[in-house]
């Protein structure tokens, strides 16, 4: 995969098959200390300490089409190619959060890339689950809110096609500024 | 820059059109967005099939994701499903494809047989 968005794309996936019902994603763009910050948080159904310590591997998954993996391995090897780090937190029925640094120099990082498409191809996907996007860099940071949205539109959906586009570029535009 | 009061103005506009048509066709298009179909570039599609909707006012067609089915060679696929009718399935998509299907098949009702699953079994 080619930018970090689809990475956390990927990932937010797990988050919405475990069933949460809020998910928070946080980018952090740290030029001064040259760190590159991805954490995801949820509150789905978590997964049972034994589950969490070999969830790395590839050869683990819970589906039943195939007996591979590989989301949060490919993130897991992202991070320790661009001399970063790798955690993952989970309680049963709790929830889980995934971190990943990355260091923003390294010349294997590959670029943060489209993160409005990633958030709304989340809400497309599962519009009932509510999403804090937080982008963060040295110039300042820009905090997309789901239930913010849904407090103006009221009756009408999330998902609803133009709403989408309004997000799509209210991201996209917000985050430009930070660049 | 994109406003909260323009957000305002589209759910106001958003309600006039659900008032004018209340036949609902009820199409579903679901984007394969496991790992498999993510890599193969399932998000473009789900963007170009987004973009084409909106650019043609299509307000009543719901675009969803799903999951693995284990054809991972096959991602990005992309199912329709119409009310009253058969699922069809369609393998390979890339943007262009997902607009083409939007088109002909979502709106004019004409499923385009070459680029189904089918094919490629």
């Amino acid at each position: 995969m080619k930018e970090i968005a689809l990475y956390i794309l990927d990932l937010c996936f797990n988050s919405i098959k475990a069933e949460a019902d809020n998910l928070y994603i946080e980018v952090v763009s740290d030029y001064e200390n040259d760190i590159l910050k991805v954490y995801i948080k949820d509150d789905g159904c978590g997964m049972e300490e034994e589950f969490v310590k070999k969830v790395t591997s590839p050869f683990v998954t819970t589906r039943k089409e195939r007996r591979v993996g590989l989301g949060i391995s490919f993130f897991k090897e992202l991070t320790e190619l661009c001399d970063g780090r790798f955690d993952i937190n989970s309680k049963k029925g709790i929830g889980t959060e995934i971190t990943g640094f990355f260091k923003l120099s390294h010349i294997d990082l590959i670029p943060i890339g489209d993160m409005s498409s990633t958030i709304v191809s989340l809400i497309m996907s599962a519009p009932n689950v509510d999403i804090v996007f937080k982008y963060k860099t040295n110039k300042g940071e820009f905090i997309f809110d789901t239930k913010k949205i849904r407090k103006i539109l009221k009756d009408v959906s999330l998902n609803n096609v133009e709403v989408l586009e309004w997000i799509k570029e209210f991201i996209s535009e917000n985050m430009e500024v930070l660049k | 820059m994109k406003s909260l009061e323009e957000l305002e103005k589209i759910r106001k506009e958003t309600l006039d059109k659900i008032n004018l048509r209340k036949e609902r066709t009820g199409t579903r298009i679901a984007v394969g967005m496991a790992t498999c179909g993510i890599a193969a570039g399932a998000r473009p599609v789900m963007m170009a099939i987004l973009d084409e909707l909106s650019k043609r006012n299509i307000v009543d067609v719901i675009v969803v994701e799903t999951g693995c089915i284990g054809m991972c060679k096959l991602e990005p696929l992309v199912d329709v499903y119409e009310p009253g009718k058969e699922k069809v399935t369609y393998a390979k998509v890339d943007e262009d494809k997902a607009r083409q299907i939007v088109v002909e098949h979502v709106i004019n009702g004409h499923p385009i047989k070459e680029w189904t699953i089918e094919n490629y079994l």
